[in-house]
């Protein structure tokens, strides 16, 4: 029989009247779990903002031509050559058009599956952005830019103007921001751009495009699909990658496998174009959980050290309360109340600092030019975090106190008493 | 009459740091509302057989009966709850805890036994405190109160429970010869108001000789009883 009103009574007894020792216990405690939900807070809310900022570029799956070797040699047709060992020298990328084949029937074909949230058709063509008798290379991207606003996060990137105005003007462009600096633009003015051709059109910048990686900012703009279509002299069927987003982020990896078997075309999934990103996170990841445990372990030394301390002091405590019939468990449970009431405590309360800590940090300005988006720093609210920050606490305090607690309960009430 | 408390053959040896036969083949019992003495020079064992007798050391042969029930190779477990219930012990020092006040105390091994409410151990606590004459620092804290107080803080706890027999191992042996009577008349009135069995260890003659029967221990045995 347990009697819990008993034991937690000299339990709270204990810990009142040694308030410095159990406050600094507690302390432990609260440091550790505060530290671990700053931590993790701030740790993944930076990973989700550096994912976000480079996988929401990247569109679940893409699909373009790729120029590659033919892995089939004419040789290898050649039946006379069968049995023999072929070596081919100087092998050239294959013949191929820049162009989607059939892009239209696909991209209506993809619209149509339930898992597909949408599919845009893009064309990337090569060209110079002309100042004066000055040429910059570049890239300009042919998009329906209503269906990517829908499908990506290109507007928060769209620095100025409206993607609506780049929808309404024929000859608008979405001008690079590291582009328009270099050139002195801004919205309102026109820029030339040069096909590879050497035909010569002006554009309008409707708008500024910065997505935070100055590498693209210094080449890329954004123009309607039928602009660039145009200004390459090629025809409304001339796409050149489809980019899609499913319901699903799962599905991309069999999806994009079967996009290529199906259609005979080049299909990446996100996980395979973020591969070394995905790998970046989880090392951040687990530099925050090692730091983490290290600071809510010390934490548990230190109860496990105050416990011991108590019951050296508190020999004679339990020698008698043994001698007054408290059997070993009670002992036992007297000194684990303790420490699990000491992790408790400290824990809510880490629970709180870390909130607080979160929440200063969250109110923290953080303005820099490669994040148009930002201005302060991004922190994670993840209930789970706490769920584990609390979780974590009992455990430690557990243990930590399990151990001296089982030493109380061995202790001989004899040996103590009698002095030997 | 009807025995409280009777041992057959036990038998105990100290290990550490030899082999040391400290007691050999005790047999003997106390009577119900029998005031009894243990008396020995130091090292005859005395003491030793009075922790064997409260349950608390185990590790010994032969057989060991509380009221005609056989207590030797019981658990842990029980054998606290037999001591809670039915022992009540007073030893050379208080060994009260500091923390807690006097009445809480006294209170502790009856929350422990949680037979009675909250209010009627308070209750039973106070009066064995009166009956002590020492109901007046029931609030007091353990630590405040002088070593007389605190022994007759520790009797009243012995008590709370209503206990067969109380066991004392040299319960004056620490006071001065003012409060070694104040404890010896309590024992007395004790056993004759209320009919309690007593056991005591001591070293005084003069405390030994006006008890009922003064059991003399030499080298681990009995010798006279």
């Amino acid at each position: 029989m347990i009697n819990w009103n008993v034991i937690l009574g000299i339990a709270k007894t204990h810990l009142l009247t040694k308030m410095k020792s159990t406050a600094t216990a507690t302390l432990g405690v609260t440091f550790g779990i505060g530290a671990y939900i700053t931590l993790v807070s701030f740790m993944t809310g930076l990973n989700g903002m550096l994912d976000d900022l480079v996988l929401n570029q990247t569109p679940h799956i893409h699909m373009y031509n790729e120029i590659r070797p033919s892995p089939n040699q004419p040789v290898a047709l050649y039946d006379d050559f069968k049995e023999a060992f072929n070596v081919v020298h100087s092998i050239k990328p294959k013949q191929n058009q820049k162009k989607i084949h059939n892009a239209l029937p696909i991209l209506n074909y993809l619209k149509k599956q339930p898992n597909v949230k949408g599919a845009t058709p893009q064309l990337r063509a090569q060209i110079f952005y002309l100042s004066g008798s000055i040429e910059l290379g570049g890239n300009l991207i042919g998009v329906d830019i209503l269906e990517e606003v829908r499908l990506s996060n290109i507007q928060d990137n769209i620095v100025e103007g409206t993607p609506e105005a780049l929808n309404n003007n024929d000859n608008g462009i979405l001008l690079g921001a590291g582009l328009a600096d270099k050139m002195s633009l801004s919205v309102g003015d026109r820029v030339q751009v040069s096909t590879v051709a050497g035909n010569i059109f002006p554009l309008k910048i409707v708008g500024i495009y910065q997505s935070g990686i100055a590498e693209i900012d210094n080449i890329q703009s954004f123009a309607n699909l039928k602009t660039v279509q145009r200004i390459l002299g090629e025809a409304e069927n001339y796409v050149t990658d489809i980019n899609i987003k499913l319901l699903n982020i799962d599905e991309a990896e069999p999806m994009a496998r079967r996009l290529e078997k199906q259609f005979n075309i080049k299909a990446i999934d996100i996980n395979e174009a973020n591969a070394q990103f995905e790998t970046g996170s989880d090392i951040r990841n687990l530099i925050t959980y090692a730091v983490s445990i290290t600071l809510l372990i010390v934490a548990g030394f230190g109860i496990y050290n105050i416990l011991n301390m108590l019951i050296y002091e508190k020999m004679k405590d339990i020698a008698i309360l043994k001698a007054t019939g408290f059997s070993g468990r009670d002992v036992q449970l007297i000194f684990m109340s303790q420490a699990v009431i000491i992790g408790l405590v400290g824990g809510v309360l880490g629970l709180l600092i870390g909130f607080f800590l979160s929440k200063v940090i969250d109110q923290t300005p953080f303005e820099t030019e490669a994040l148009p988006t930002i201005s302060t720093f991004p922190v994670n609210y993840n209930v789970l975090y706490y769920v584990i920050g609390i979780t974590f606490a009992l455990i430690s305090t557990f243990v930590a106190g399990y151990l001296p607690s089982n030493r109380a309960k061995k202790i001989d009430p004899v040996k103590i008493i009698r002095g030997t | 009459m009807k025995l409280v408390l009777e041992t057959k053959n036990i038998n105990k040896h100290f290990y550490k740091p030899k082999d040391f036969h400290v007691l050999k083949d005790i047999s003997f019992g106390v009577k119900e509302g029998e005031f009894a003495s243990i008396m020995g020079k130091s090292g005859s064992g005395k003491s030793t057989l009075l922790y064997v007798l409260s349950t608390m050391d185990t590790d010994y042969t032969g057989e060991l009966y509380l009221g005609n029930e056989l207590i030797t190779g019981k658990s842990h477990q029980e054998l606290s709850r037999i001591r809670n219930k039915h022992i009540g012990f007073v030893f050379q020092f208080h060994y009260l805890l500091s923390e807690f006040s006097v009445l809480e105390n006294v209170m502790l091994p009856a929350k422990k036994l949680g037979e009675k409410s909250h209010v009627q151990i308070e209750q039973n606590a106070r009066e064995k405190l009166e009956m002590l004459h020492i109901g007046h620092l029931a609030e007091q804290r353990a630590s405040r109160i002088s070593g007389g107080e605190k022994q007759r803080v520790a009797i009243a706890r012995a008590l709370i429970n209503d206990p067969t027999i109380l066991m004392g191992d040299e319960p004056t042996g620490n006071l001065d010869s003012h409060n070694s009577e104040n404890v010896f008349t309590i024992f007395k009135n004790l056993k004759e108001n209320q009919g309690l069995s007593l056991l005591v260890v001591t070293h005084d003659e003069d405390f030994a000789k006006r008890t009922d029967r003064i059991i003399e221990m030499e080298d681990g045995k009995i010798f006279k009883q």
